[in-house]
């Protein structure tokens, strides 16, 4: 415990100390949450978006400034008005329509549709939070900032200290593979989660982004994510003793699992090898439970499947990870 | 010296081979407690491959590594200290910060306040560690070795690359731990080092042992003679009559002989002028180049 505790302390300085490290662990993705902020802070269009079932005509749909969108899927399209992606779904077939109660555009929109006169129509309300692309994006913008954090970050460190020698003379020392090794995890697993932490308020307080589901479950969610990616940065770091190829291996795998772990786009509607190569990398789970949690309010059965997928994941590289490790 | 000589470490048969080279080829030592054992030997002969291999840094292909008649373990780890030939140390670390970093990898510490005074470390402490000079770096690296109160120490090639100011002071440093009692193993290229600081020597070349006991015993064991050298000009003509073997060159006579008293006795006989005179032991140089027919630093 002592041991661990030493090595621990010693990263910890090193890591304050190492300042492109600090900058790459840090100031990377706070500029990337503003970067975000700028994006999608510029206001949405003036145009007013209504959803349309059935060809019957109603003067309300030749009112100008209004987008009318032809919906088949009436339970999708009332979704959609859930989900403040539409304003109004009209029917006229059925004389009914569908606003939000916690739509200001619903509101406005259903004044023009009143006032544009025509046979009465029925009013049914929904309720829901708006979900904006920026809220989807959110769950995958933390995933992603942790999964480069922890293969660079542990790899980097690791190969280093092995090209120079540090760890060569630590093996002189009673300090154990096992205890080096989670020191490093430890130390990176704070600095992940200190990040993360710190991102998510940050975006929250620009963005005021979406967080249906339990805090304490979505901090779960990431601890088993950032340790699921750091037992894989081991893994990359157990043998390689040159930090140009680590940095190449890195890459290779952090660029694929970024694009193919639906970070920022959905792979609904992908070929099937492809959705089933992204079942394989640990990040696709944690975006998904993570989106789950933030996005559909989902308790802890709803995500058990991801949870276990991770935990397995994170035993299966830690127990490759230190077979292999090597001082040398 | 003990009065019981007792084993601290047995090595027998040590082997190993890399792809293409025997680096160590069958190495056996016995190194008493307490000594200083010096493994001499030019660059590439195997002694840091050697020292690795007792260290537990480096497999052996083969061989037996006894310490205190068990093969080296956790026991081992926590009572050696060791200092590389080229040990890297922790970027972004002071020197008191990595002085604590190895202290608490070890059950047991010395005070660091008495390691600081005694490598001298009192006026760079807080510096980083990359910033060191030769000296402070290779004082800093023996205070890492010793930092567990080691029963026996490894240097591997401490004072290459320092400048005779600071070997001179590395060399009191090292004599200064030897009197606590404690083993050190050392290798060196400089015969100059292991006469210095050595009770026990072992020459290595191309991964063997060539030779080995006290330096004294050594130069006894191989040389009885004594150089006896003279400028040409101080004879004048042919030099006869000198029952002893010639050696000429470079405007310089060597006469090798092992009765000093009769040689310098026929010298005069012949007249010779002898105020540019020198009489030489053998050492330890003039030993490795007999042993192996060649220099030690070539």
């Amino acid at each position: 415990m002592k041991r661990f505790l030493t090595v621990l302390h010693a990263r910890n300085i090193e890591f304050v100390r190492d300042r492109s490290a600090l900058a790459w662990g840090i100031i990377f993705p706070l500029m990337l949450m503003l970067g975000f902020a700028l994006i999608f802070d510029s206001g949405d269009q003036d145009l007013y978006k209504v959803g349309v079932i059935s060809e019957t005509g109603h003067p309300f749909l030749e009112s100008r400034y209004i987008q009318f969108i032809p919906f088949n899927d009436q339970s999708a399209a009332i979704t959609k008005v859930e989900r403040h992606q539409i304003d109004l779904l009209i029917n006229p077939e059925q004389q009914r329509y569908w606003i939000n109660t916690t739509s200001p555009k619903g509101y406005v929109v259903e004044k023009i549709l009143i006032a544009s006169g025509g046979p009465t129509l029925q009013q049914a309300l929904v309720t829901g939070k708006e979900i904006r692309y920026i809220d989807w994006l959110i769950p995958g913008v933390l995933g992603m900032n942790m999964m480069f954090s922890a293969l660079f970050g542990i790899g980097f460190v690791i190969v280093r200290y092995r090209k120079n020698g540090v760890l060569k003379r630590l093996k002189g020392t009673p300090l154990s593979t096992t205890e080096f090794l989670l020191a490093q995890i430890v130390s990176r697993l704070f600095l992940i989660m200190a990040v993360s932490i710190l991102v998510f308020i940050g975006c929250d307080l620009i963005l005021d982004f979406a967080m249906f589901g339990s805090y304490w479950l979505l901090f779960l969610v990431l601890i088993l994510g950032a340790l699921s990616l750091i037992s894989l940065g081991l893994l990359v770091a157990a043998r390689l003793k040159s930090d140009e190829v680590a940095s190449g291996v890195a890459n290779a795998i952090s660029i694929p699992m970024m694009l193919l772990s639906g970070v920022w786009f959905s792979l609904e509607g992908a070929p099937e090898w492809i959705a089933t190569f992204a079942k394989l990398l640990p990040l696709t789970h944690v975006v998904d439970a993570a989106r789950a949690i933030m996005l559909d309010g989902a308790g802890v059965m709803e995500i058990s499947l991801q949870l276990t997928t991770l935990l397995l994941m994170t035993l299966l590289f830690l127990f490759i990870g230190v077979k292999l490790f090597r001082w040398d | 010296m003990n009065s019981i000589p007792n084993t601290i470490l047995e090595i027998r048969n040590l082997f190993k081979e890399y792809p293409g080279v025997k680096a160590v080829n069958g190495v056996s030592l016995k190194i008493e407690r307490g000594l200083c054992f010096g493994l001499l030997g030019p660059n590439g002969a195997g002694k840091t491959t050697t020292i690795e291999m007792i260290e537990g840094i480096t497999d052996p292909t083969s061989g037996e590594i006894l310490y205190k008649g068990e093969p080296q373990g956790d026991r081992f780890k926590v009572e050696c200290g060791i200092q590389f030939q080229h040990t890297a140390l922790p970027e972004y670390l002071t020197v008191i910060e990595t002085l604590k970093l190895f202290q608490g990898l070890y059950p047991k510490s010395a005070p660091l306040e008495g390691l600081i005074d005694t490598c001298n470390l009192g006026e760079f402490l807080s510096r980083d560690t990359q910033q060191l000079s030769g000296g402070q770096r290779q004082r800093l690296l023996l205070a890492i070795a010793l930092v567990n109160e080691p029963e026996i120490v490894f240097l591997d090639e401490p004072t290459t690359g320092l400048d005779p100011q600071a070997r001179r002071n590395f060399w009191e440093l090292i004599r200064s731990i030897q009197a606590r009692g404690t083993t050190i193993i050392l290798s060196t290229h400089y015969m100059e080092e292991a006469a210095e600081l050595c009770d026990e020597i072992a020459i290595m070349d191309r991964g063997e042992i060539i030779a080995q006991g006290s330096p004294e015993d050594l130069l006894h064991q191989h040389f009885s003679e004594r150089f006896i050298r003279l400028p040409e000009h101080a004879v004048k003509g042919e030099l006869k009559g000198i029952s002893q073997p010639i050696h000429q060159s470079d405007g310089w006579i060597d006469i090798t002989t092992t009765d000093v008293n009769s040689t310098i006795t026929e010298l005069l006989e012949q007249g010779v002028e002898l105020s540019q005179l020198q009489v030489r032991q053998c050492n330890l140089e003039d030993l490795f180049l007999q042993l192996t027919g060649k220099e030690l630093r070539a």
